[in-house]
């Protein structure tokens, strides 16, 4: 059967279950609109949680930006920042919120620090790192659509926002809780099994974690040995040491990253769907668990397909493959502008090197090690076609995990407990469909019109959510001395300094003309670059913070209370005075 | 459910925070220190195919986070049943 035929049937059928799943989890109330009635099995979470978190950037880019970018060890930080976040959330973050067990973290600052202020400061916090996220989700479905379906990307953009507009409002939290747990199946599935097959043909192992530090199939050299001595003959830097530009640097990068996510709104919601405290720990755990079968064989992916890569172009030391006899899935990939090859000293030959003066594979897309995996190692078409659903499955899974963050943000925080609190709650259920639509219509729309600086979105979402969310979350569970007036400068400074420095960089909304102070030099703060700065605004955060908390007196009795209750996992949550 | 006296909710929370702290310690030293700090060190051990250092960022530190959230959570289901504040 045609490659584009069987596509079509992998990806239809998993939406058909996506479909059916919606269906059959509608929401009735706010409460299984917003945490899907609180009452989801830790591991059906974990799994669900596992969706949510991986986007199209780690099932699609990471192995690559590992792999390539990050030239191997580098890539490391996004392997520890991206997982070490979890035991953040498990031990310092999940269980009080659950504790606390309400419906946002905007609602959480609003009553820890008293304020309506603090509340919707947290709401822009949140809707700038879920906004600045989703962009890359909506990309990812159409890249998706227009590679593997060969449809345009439109197209492919629309039939994914129908597809999440479907579920997302009809069952809000609940419908798409179960509709991740799926999706992470097939997703999961989509990205082990071709490593599988290639772990196998390249080591005899068929496990990724153990064929990456195994030797290579009837030979005695290791891959790891291989692949440091073919980039370092190439010009390249050793694989398992290149450090990405400093050990500081890297520090910073992952600590940011790890902040990052124990401070992402959209990850958080999902602890408030388990029923008790003790669920909550359990279930980043299994989160985690799940997580990490991806992360643990990205690595894997990432180096073994570099060295295909290598020895694709390479097949003996000095033996260049003649650009006439390149493979098939060479060429295909060319078409979409992934791959670029340039025959500059016209010897008819491919050499990939180091030096941009001869390298003559002009263009290597990060995206390439996953995508193309499955054709260099000659795998049957249904694995082709099931890497295509496994890429939507993480894209749509992340989407709408992150449109119900804002929607729920729009609805509940902003209109119910903000402007308009006599709304009934069947009103609040509708008007939390209406911002879910709109949501959904206004990723769609950031989908079809990327605004500049759609290329460094993900990261930066990471930075905001360091700098913003996670020190006022610490501080509200960790102290009951922080003011509303310390929590709110905090919130505003961290934010502040962390976009100065990225805009500063980047230009201004990523727009490159509009950078600024360029006397300042790359990278001037202690040679962190921009992705890597959100721990530095947390600490700015923090510092602010705490220094402002002790020159504006103490918060009132009621939310000390508040502080010490959620400490402990037994008993409920007075309801907060109101203000 | 039971109420804690303040001394039992401060004697509760003072285990908790212990118990984070031991744990959040070995969380830094095997991502932070194996991982970054001390991989040139690590590295000129080799186990197996892999440097040691290596192994540690892109396998090892990912392995123990899970078993530290684990045992976080058999730890603390313990502490809530000895000053008897599990859900029912």
């Amino acid at each position: 059967m045609e490659l584009a035929t069987i596509t079509y049937i992998v990806v239809g059928l998993t939406f058909a279950v996506y479909m059916a799943i919606a269906i059959a989890a509608r929401a009735g109330s706010t409460q299984e609109f917003y945490v899907a009635g609180g009452g989801i099995h830790p591991v059906a979470n974990g799994m669900a949680t596992a969706a949510d978190w991986m986007s199209a950037a780690s099932f699609i880019s990471m192995a690559g930006l590992i792999g390539i970018s990050y030239n191997g060890y580098g890539g490391s930080v996004f392997l520890m920042g991206w997982t070490g976040g979890y035991v953040i959330l498990a031990m310092l973050v999940a269980p009080y919120l659950r504790k606390y067990g309400k419906f946002t973290v905007p609602e959480f600052i609003g009553d820890r620090y008293y304020s309506d202020t603090a509340r919707v400061v947290a709401v822009i916090c949140l809707i700038l790192c879920s906004v600045t996220y989703v962009i890359g989700q909506m990309k990812g479905i159409g890249v998706a659509f227009s590679r593997f379906l060969e449809t345009d990307y439109e197209t492919g953009l629309y039939t994914g926002m129908i597809i999440v507009f479907f579920y997302a409002v009809l069952g809000g939290m609940k419908g798409i809780t179960y509709t991740q747990i799926a999706q992470y199946v097939v997703l999961i599935l989509a990205y082990t099994v071709p490593a599988i097959f290639i772990s196998f043909q390249l080591t005899g192992n068929p496990i990724p974690q153990l064929g990456l530090g195994s030797t290579l199939a009837g030979s005695d050299t290791f891959l790891l040995d291989k692949l440091d001595r073919v980039l370092l003959e190439t010009g390249f830097k050793e694989y398992t040491t290149s450090v990405r530009l400093s050990t500081l640097n890297m520090f910073a990068y992952t600590a940011s990253l790890m902040i990052g996510t124990a401070g992402l709104p959209h990850v958080i919601i999902r602890f408030f769907t388990v029923p008790k405290v003790r669920d909550a720990r359990k279930s980043a755990g299994y989160a985690l668990v799940f997580i990490a079968i991806l992360y643990t064989t990205a690595p894997a992916v990432a180096a073994m397909a570099r060295l295909n890569i290598m020895q694709t172009i390479e097949p003996s030391p000095g033996q260049h493959v003649l650009i006439e006899e390149r493979p098939q899935w060479f060429k295909n990939w060319e078409q979409t502008g992934l791959l670029a090859i340039q025959d500059k000293n016209a010897d008819g030959r491919l050499q990939y090197v180091a030096d941009p003066e001869r390298n003559e594979l002009i263009k290597l897309d990060n995206d390439i090690l996953v995508l193309a995996n499955p054709e260099i190692a000659q795998l049957p078409n249904w694995i082709i076609a099931l890497v295509a659903a496994g890429g939507l499955a993480a894209a749509l899974s992340t989407a709408a995990g992150l449109l119900l963050a804002i929607s729920s943000a729009i609805s509940h925080d902003l209109l119910k407990s903000t402007f308009y609190p006599s709304i009934s709650e069947k009103m609040e259920l509708n008007a939390s469909r209406c911002a879910m639509g709109l949501a959904v219509l206004g990723a769609g729309y950031l989908g079809l019109n990327p605004p500049g600086f759609a290329a460094g979105t993900v990261a930066l979402a990471f930075g905001l959510a360091a700098a913003s969310i996670f020190p006022a979350l610490m501080m509200g569970i960790f102290s009951s001395r922080v003011t509303r007036e310390g929590a709110i400068s905090g919130m505003v400074v961290g934010l502040g300094v962390t976009l100065f420095y990225v805009f500063q960089h980047k230009g201004v909304m990523f727009v490159a003309e509009w950078q600024f102070l360029p006397g300042l030099g790359k990278n001037w703060f202690f040679g962190i670059e921009p992705n890597a700065f959100g721990c530095i605004g947390a600490a700015v955060n923090f510092i602010v913070a705490l220094g402002v908390s002790r020159v504006t007196g103490e918060p009132p009795e009621h939310v000390r209370r508040l502080v010490q209750e959620i400490r402990i996992p037994a008993g409920s949550v007075a309801a907060p005075a109101q203000h | 459910m039971s109420e804690l006296s303040e001394a039992q909710a401060k004697e509760y929370w003072k285990r908790n925070r212990n118990l984070m702290i031991r744990l959040m310690i070995i969380w830094f030293v095997v991502s932070f220190g194996c991982g970054i700090l001390w991989v040139d060190t690590l590295n000129l051990i080799q186990v197996g195919g892999y440097k040691l250092g290596f192994w540690f960022a892109q396998q090892g530190a990912i392995f123990v986070f899970i078993g530290l959230i684990f045992y976080y959570v058999v730890a603390m289901a313990r502490l809530d049943r000895e000053f008897g504040v599990e859900e029912d």
